[in-house]
């Protein structure tokens, strides 16, 4: 099937600006579901508020547009309800890991099977330009004027901690790493994490002066490299880019499943 | 009503019933009153094939019940007053939505962590207006076991017949005390059943536009229709709108399907009304303290009635005002600062006759505390 199979085009166009990274991951994720093959039919995207869980209205799938910060809560219950159903929770930073860090650190180490897109722009872009707990020190923002005294959060290193069995990253300029990265946390049989740079060049862009659209992806590609490639070893300071973390630990549906024949059999 | 007698708490009486009911799914968050609820679904739900989980807070346990809920589930949250203001939000969201879900607030004192471990009747108006915005809502209350029983069954029935969250008020008092229930059979109370669309698989369904009756049939989320559910106004696809026509559409439903049906929602009953002159107003725990009361004075000849309200929210105005209407004076007995009281006054035709007999210290309000205040407004003294 094409990507217009799987979009609802009648609310077209899409609410984001020229330039967001959004549409590139919506694009890529609907080829990882594409190459999955996966039913429409048994796909749920549950998201919270902010630019990037508009995403939810866009999608043909069962599509469950919620609370700020709750997306994971809200898809805990429908997949443990119905585990045969694939979950996709897209997210942005200031909705996962501010007002929603705690559902999402304990998502992780429940280890529940369903796969969370953080869309990091760094920026709460939908109220106009906010500092969230991704920005970090020294950037500006409208709530701080005089410059950001905020540490930010490493995802990668937190999802690893909090116990997520699949971890990943990479940018809106990356284009295949989007789709095989998302596939891959899909397939795989636990909490997964794609953490996507993905610019805001409307807000965090402007504030920064870090150019235009064209000028933040270039930046994206430039200062980041593929885990354990030549550039990362040359340039320390770049963002690496892959799958942090694979592993097998107990998925909690598949436990619950054994709860079950337990208890049945007394 | 015969077979199967036990001996339980009130948090016991309400578990059983929701699994009567149909419940197969509970998430929930550790606190005291309401803790004993979660234990039992804990043991329970995997037994028959559902499912419990303990979730990181009671946000997210009432989060978790919206989205089971929709994938076509019976489920239930139980808390106390800090969780349910916690839950406050997701509350919202399900009343929005329209997603039937049951959730059980043992009451404890307060505000905030206030009293634990003692009896209160203070969240009377956090379930009509914990939430933000306008809305309608049911709330169920009741004064033992036996009609704990009856109303979390009824609770569930009302969250599935107006696709609404339904709030159980139950206090510690009702919670944590053993008293004797008949557990009914199969059968024996009616149990409603979600009301599923007919539409078939490929055509397309309208899951927000209300049948001629004003009921909306669902589909379950993850199986033959593909659909959008958001907490913003939405039109009958579901999908966001800022269309004025729509949105005055919607708000007018969501109040009206319930504000319209007072009467089939109302749930009461009534002990020495016919020619009651001094009529008390009471309901949950502080009802059973007012029954006293009211038998031992009929025994001295005094025209007492109670009146006890099994639904608080639709307020009963009408039924009030009705039963009222030849009464001298109106008490009405409850544990807060006169939650109850102030719907009364609304309700009925001289408001200046009705009087509050209450506790707010964590004891339970006793007989005698009821009794010395009947004897001031009956210019007896204490």
């Amino acid at each position: 099937m094409s990507v217009r199979d799987y979009i609802r085009e009648r609310f077209f166009p899409h609410i984001w600006c020229p330039g967001c990274g959004h549409g590139t991951v919506l694009n890529n994720m609907l080829r990882a579901v594409d190459e999955q093959g996966i039913r429409k039919n048994d796909i749920v995207m549950v998201s919270g508020i902010g630019c990037s869980s508009r995403i939810s209205g866009y999608v043909d799938f069962h599509t469950l547009h919620t609370l700020h910060g709750r997306a994971l809560a809200f898809a805990t219950g429908v997949k443990l309800s119905q585990p045969e159903l694939t979950l996709i929770v897209p997210m942005g930073d200031g909705d996962c890991l501010a007002i929603g860090g705690n559902h999402f650190i304990h998502a992780c180490r429940r280890n529940i099977d369903m796969t969370a897109i953080i869309m990091n722009n760094r920026i709460y872009g939908m109220t106009g330009g906010q500092f969230s707990p991704l920005s970090g020190f020294g950037i500006q923002a409208t709530t701080s004027p005089y410059t950001n005294i905020d540490q930010a959060f490493e995802i990668v290193e937190m999802a690893k901690a909090s116990g997520a069995t699949f971890v990943a990253r990479t940018t809106s300029y990356h284009v295949q790493e989007i789709a095989s990265f998302i596939s891959q946390a899909i397939q795989h049989k636990g909490f997964s994490v794609v953490e996507i740079l993905s610019p805001c060049p409307t807000h965090f862009g402007r504030k920064n002066r870090l150019g235009d659209a064209v000028d933040m992806l270039e930046f994206l590609k430039q200062n980041t490299a593929k885990l354990g490639s030549k550039k990362a070893e040359d340039n320390p300071e770049a963002i690496t880019r892959g799958i942090m973390v694979q592993r097998e630990l107990p998925e909690y549906c598949r436990e619950y499943e054994r709860i079950i024949d337990k208890a049945q059999k007394g | 009503m015969n077979g199967n007698i036990k001996f339980i708490q009130g948090n016991e009486a309400c578990a059983e019933a929701a699994l009567y009911a149909g419940l197969d799914f509970f998430a929930g968050y550790p606190i005291t009153p309401s803790s004993e609820i979660a234990e039992y679904m804990a043991a329970k739900l995997p037994s028959i094939g559902g499912r419990f989980i303990q979730m990181e807070d009671e946000i997210s346990s009432m989060c978790a019940i919206v989205g089971a809920s929709l994938t076509g589930h019976k489920v239930m949250t139980a808390t106390s007053g800090p969780g349910f203001s916690l839950m406050q939000e997701a509350l919202g969201y399900a009343v929005m939505t329209e997603i039937p879900c049951v959730i059980t607030d043992v009451q404890r004192g307060g505000p905030s962590t206030g009293l634990p471990t003692q009896a209160s009747q203070g969240d009377v108006y956090q379930s009509r207006w914990g939430t933000h915005g306008d809305h309608a809502i049911i709330a169920l209350t009741a004064s033992n076991h036996q009609d704990v029983f009856q109303m979390t069954v009824e609770a569930f029935n009302l969250a599935e017949t107006y696709r609404t969250p339904v709030i159980l008020l139950l206090d510690e008092v009702i919670g944590h005390m053993r008293e004797r229930v008949a557990v009914p059979e199969e059968g024996e109370i009616p149990v409603v059943q979600r009301l599923r669309t007919s539409v078939p698989e490929g055509v397309d369904y309208h899951p927000y536009l209300p049948r001629e009756d004003g009921r909306l049939p669902m589909s379950d989320f993850g199986g033959k229709h593909r659909y959008n559910v958001t907490g913003l106004y939405h039109d009958m696809w579901g999908f966001p709108t800022s269309d004025p026509k729509v949105i005055h559409g919607l708000i007018h439903h969501l109040m009206d399907k319930i504000e319209g049906n007072v009467d089939q929602i109302t749930r009461f009953k009534e002990y020495f009304m016919e020619d009651a002159e001094c009529v008390l107003i009471s309901y949950g725990c502080s009802a059973r303290s007012a029954l006293h009361v009211v038998k031992n004075r009929r025994n001295r000849g005094e025209r007492l009635g109670l009146l006890e309200l099994q639904s608080l929210w639709p307020f009963p105005r009408e039924l009030v005002r009705r039963k009222c209407f030849r009464a001298e004076y109106i008490m009405v007995v409850e544990m807060n600062m006169g939650q109850v009281l102030s719907e009364v006054k609304k309700a009925v035709d001289k408001p200046d006759r009705v009087f509050l007999a209450n506790r707010v210290d964590g004891e339970l309000i006793s007989p005698t505390d009821i009794r010395n205040i009947l004897r001031i407004i009956q210019g007896r003294g204490v």
